[in-house]
């Protein structure tokens, strides 16, 4: 019964969302908005339960005194610190709340991503070592586009930056838009798939 | 800055640099704030500026069309008690739905004609050209109802070539950002932090 209604919800909903599209009527259009802004509350909804989803897990490791427990206090700390904040002094520009986000929560997410850097040397170095001849067109790609990008390049040689350019603006372009077309046709199949209510895996994949 | 809000930046940052020397308390302690922080400021942001705007205050005013998104919210939250977990399926069905609906025609348009009309508006040049047959040469690859012999074999394999000079691009793309972020974090432990380096 649940699963059909589901099912309806979602037919009803995406033909409709479809279909709006070569509607020109303001009605059509007001409804068409408003259950956008549903789903982004729906949305931000199933973020809340995530977050309790989390809560609960490290609760309960905390709870059991599980291996590494201390760390999902500091987990726990570093959520309270930052509602606590958020709900008390505000999310606004000179608030603690955007302190401890300029101050911690960025410069730590920054250096989390430039951590690749050590990592992504270590596999340039394997394609290095490549042996087949697109494996060879890869390296050869990436070595020109990143000489091209900096003042070593053009210093090495002067039309290093063209090349560069002409890689980014040609073969690359389009092996992009061919990837692209893949992906659109792919989205749309799919979408099809669930507004006819043969892709039901969102459901719990039965 | 002053030296206490730089220190404790700095301390954080070489925490996760640590992780450079193999897992460690350190590391572990500054991703798992990391993570906390992160889910602390997801969830106040999501509050304020979507829950609380869009779906409290319009039924605190008493309209109507605000009380949907609400239930379907609630029925959302549903999925913490696991005997109503079900109901949130239907929540679940509209967004999927939704979204599968406004994808149809996004996607088509954007990711597919728009693609084509550029690809085929553009042999006016050589560059012109060579966009087209690697865009023709890489579609050919992707379908695999056909065995990649004969001419549409070379057609497939000369998409390959192109394929591997975009994902040489894009490595490269990624390799500089990442390296920028390194940079950017040195600088601020040389130059703010340790003031060795001077702007």
């Amino acid at each position: 019964m649940r699963d059909r209604l589901a099912i309806i919800t979602a037919t009803l909903a995406g033909a409709f969302m479809a279909l709006q599209y070569f509607i020109t009527l303001p009605i059509a259009n007001s409804a068409y908005r408003a259950i956008l802004s549903w789903m982004q509350i729906i949305a931000a909804f199933a973020i809340v339960v995530g977050v309790f989803g989390v809560i609960r897990l490290h609760l309960e490791r905390i709870g059991r005194k599980r291996a590494g427990w201390l760390y999902s206090v500091t987990l726990l700390a570093g959520v309270l610190v930052m509602t606590i904040l958020g709900f008390a002094g505000g999310i606004d520009r000179g608030t603690s709340f955007q302190w401890v986000f300029d101050h911690w929560q960025a410069p730590m997410q920054s250096t989390v991503f430039s951590l690749l850097a050590f990592y992504i040397a270590s596999a340039a170095y394997r394609g290095f070592r490549a042996r087949s001849g697109e494996s060879a067109i890869l390296v050869m790609a990436a070595i020109i586009v990143m000489l091209g990008r900096v003042p070593l390049g053009e210093w090495l040689s002067p039309i290093l930056p063209n090349v560069s350019d002409w890689i980014l603006n040609v073969p690359a372009l389009a092996a992009k838009r061919a990837i692209l077309i893949g992906i659109g046709l792919g989205m749309v199949a799919t979408s099809l798939k669930v507004i006819a209510g043969l892709e039901r895996t969102y459901l719990g994949g039965r | 800055m002053n030296l206490l809000e730089t220190t404790t930046t700095a301390l954080l940052t070489l925490a996760i640099y640590s992780f450079l020397a193999g897992d460690n308390p350190f590391y572990k302690f500054a991703e798992h704030l990391l993570v906390g922080l992160t889910i602390g400021y997801t969830l106040v942001i999501t509050l304020k500026s979507v829950i609380w705007p869009q779906a409290i205050i319009p039924m605190g005013r008493g309209e109507m069309p605000g009380l949907v998104p609400l239930i379907l919210g609630c029925l959302i939250l549903l999925r913490l008690v696991p005997r109503w977990a079900g109901w949130s399926r239907i929540s679940l069905a509209l967004v999927v739905g939704g979204g599968a609906g406004v994808a149809i025609p996004a996607m088509l348009k954007a990711r597919v004609l728009d693609q084509m009309a550029a690809t085929a508006n553009g042999v006016t040049s050589w560059a012109g050209w060579i966009i087209l047959i690697g865009v023709l040469a890489t579609l050919t690859y992707f379908v695999f109802t056909r065995a990649h012999r004969g001419a549409w074999g070379t057609s497939a394999r000369i998409g390959r070539y192109f394929m591997m000079v975009f994902f040489g691009a894009t490595f490269a793309y990624t390799v500089m950002s990442r390296v920028a972020l390194l940079i950017g974090r040195l600088e601020f432990l040389m130059g703010d932090w340790l003031g060795i380096l001077r702007s």
